[in-house]
């Protein structure tokens, strides 16, 4: 018989707790399938947030550390600072990095601090229970906007990747997204070139990862992907926003 | 060991970190602690080390989380609102057991205050500072001397115990020049041995994790057991404190920091006067030094307390007397007493005792 595939090496194995048709544990395996192709995983150092993806510390077989909400990006900056060698990176929820790590992720992008991002934007507080996040869309209902997010009252939906674009020492902005197979393939590509940029001493690179929250948004794993297409890649373009071969 | 050379407080304070190994530091620029970075902004790439204006006090100190969980020495210094804003992270580094470094240069409070010395955050040291139950290994410099030589303690005492320690002292120690003396040769950082807690190249090894939670039943609570444990310990063996010409006297100043000083001088006019006054001088403010204090309680001493605050040392005074003694307090908040104001307090209170005797 012939292995088609395994589990990465980069992956602990043991049962994740993300709920049915979430998409971290789609991005884990992908983050987890670059390290071992870029053969980083025992110079690899991860940062956890504060979210759904806390976890994230049991689930990567790499030295891990667990931070405080939004502050990935000043942690990935003292570890880099003092651990050159390494290979950094901080995995980051919409709450947690474009509410309350904002002043973070903008400075260590104006710095150009050699780590990679992996955002995860699935426009809702999912660990908390469905409350409206920064990239809330617009009329889409969460436990803080019920009648849905209201301009007036809520503001606008932030978009991160166009926000970054201004800063020369953001070198490498990518979104992507996981709701469907052919995403899947794209995502993996970004998060390899995010590592790979990293390894090259290129500086800043952060890749927004459009994702599915069923449980919170209140439709199947299916219904959720769509979601995905049909309301978020309108207000969130795919592309590349920055490269630093620009 | 080295010369005596005549410094600024603040900057005895940095080359004391970088003397002691310190090759990481983070911070914020706020009045009056200022000649901290700019000092390590060009002394840390000296030493071979890194030094970052952070975007916040928030960022600084949680830029010291992600490199004091590598294993090596790390500094911040800040000033009374930037402290606070530092205890998330502090309450952080707690949790995950990292043995950081701070200092806290008060200024007046609360809010804004002012850029004046002042003694408002004793409480807030010596209690933790953050969210959660931990407490900080707290020093208390009262000489420049103090200010460059105390970083090298609090390392040792926060690797050794793997808590936060931190240095408190006030806008007059930051900003005065006075003759130091290091008490010790500059540390190698590569002869520190690399904790086996330390993140990086995990070649040969299992992965490490550092994090400040766990959710699973009960195993906070045995994980929290086992960090005040090693309070418990601190408080036993790690209390310090300076006692000057207490075997005669009636009464006793009880001070800290800058005003340890002033109720220095205040001692001298006293015992000028005949009074037999003398003065306790808590080093460390955390853990406390109980146990010296309740010694001379216990052989009928009265004391007065001499704070730039309005009754947050005397606190822990009369906690550590438990009864046993009376205790006064002459407190200022934000302000800074002349010795002949002091003086004028310890006539008024050694009035009574001997109204009393």
């Amino acid at each position: 018989m012939k292995l088609l595939n395994k589990r990465p090496v980069s992956l602990v194995d043991k049962p994740m707790r993300y709920c049915p048709g979430c998409g971290h544990g789609i991005v884990h395996r992908l983050i987890a399938e670059v390290m071992d192709e870029l053969n980083i995983r025992e110079k690899t150092i991860g940062i956890a947030p504060v979210g759904c993806a806390v976890f994230a510390d049991e689930y990567f077989n790499c030295d891990m550390i667990q931070g405080a909400h939004g502050r990935g990006p000043a942690i990935a900056t003292g570890i880099k600072r003092s651990k050159p060698e390494c290979i950094v990176f901080s995995y980051q929820g919409d709450g947690d990095l474009a509410s309350i790590g904002m002043a973070e992720t903008i400075h260590s992008a104006a710095r150009s601090e050699n780590i990679t991002i992996i955002f995860i934007n699935n426009a809702i507080y999912g660990m908390t229970g469905g409350q409206m996040a920064p990239t809330t869309l617009l009329g889409q209902a969460s436990t803080t906007s019920p009648k849905g997010r209201d301009s007036k009252v809520n503001g606008y939906p932030i978009r991160i990747c166009e926000l970054l674009s201004q800063l020369e020492g953001a070198r490498y902005l990518e979104r992507t997204s996981v709701s469907t197979a052919g995403g899947v393939i794209k995502t993996k590509k970004a998060v390899r070139k995010a590592f790979q940029n990293q390894i090259d001493g290129k500086g800043f690179s952060l890749v927004e990862v459009l994702s599915m929250c069923p449980t919170n948004w209140g439709l199947s794993p299916l219904e959720s992907a769509k979601f995905v297409d049909e309301k978020m890649m309108p207000v969130y373009p795919l592309g590349v926003f920055r490269t630093p071969e620009q | 060991m080295s010369e005596k050379i005549l410094m600024k407080g603040n900057e005895a304070l940095a080359e004391g970190a970088v003397r002691a190994g310190c090759r990481f530091f983070a911070g914020y620029p706020i009045t009056p602690q200022n000649e901290v970075p700019e000092y390590m902004s060009w002394r840390q790439p000296e030493a071979g080390g890194a030094f970052i204006q952070a975007e916040s006090e928030v960022a600084a100190i949680n830029m010291l989380y992600g490199a004091a969980a590598t294993g090596i020495r790390t500094m911040t210094s800040s000033s009374s609102p930037g402290i606070s804003l530092k205890q998330e992270g502090i309450s952080y580094c707690a949790g995950a057991d990292l043995p950081i470094f701070y200092a806290n240069v008060v200024r007046g409070g609360p809010g804004l205050g002012n850029i004046a010395a002042a003694q408002g955050d004793y409480n807030q040291s010596t209690r933790g500072g953050g969210h959660g139950d931990y407490r900080v290994i707290v020093f208390a410099p009262n000489s420049v001397e103090e200010m460059g030589n105390f970083p090298k303690r609090c390392y040792e005492l926060a690797e050794k115990y793997r808590v936060p320690a931190m240095i408190l002292a006030d806008a007059i120690l930051g900003q005065m020049m006075e003759p130091i003396a290091y008490d010790f040769d500059p540390v190698d950082p590569k002869t520190i041995p690399q904790p086996a807690w330390a993140l990086g190249v995990s070649t040969g090894r299992e992965r490490r994790v550092v994090r400040s939670y766990d959710l699973r039943e009960g195993e906070l609570e045995k994980l929290n057991n086992q960090r005040i444990q090693r309070f418990r310990e601190i408080e036993e063996k790690e209390s310090r404190c300076e006692i000057r010409d207490a075997d005669d006297a009636r009464l006793i100043l009880v001070a800290y920091g800058t005003s340890s000083r002033i109720a220095a001088g205040a001692m001298r006019m006293a015992r000028e006067k005949g009074l037999k006054v003398g003065l306790f001088r808590p080093i460390t403010l955390w853990p406390f030094p109980k146990k010296q204090l309740a010694a001379l309680a216990e052989k009928g001493k009265r004391f007065l307390v001499v704070e730039m605050s309005m009754g947050q040392l005397v606190d822990d005074v009369r906690l550590a007397v438990c009864g046993k003694a009376e205790v006064d307090l002459y407190g200022r908040s934000s302000g800074v007493p002349a010795a002949e104001e002091v003086f004028a307090e310890i006539e008024r209170v050694y009035k009574t005792i001997e109204a009393n005797a």
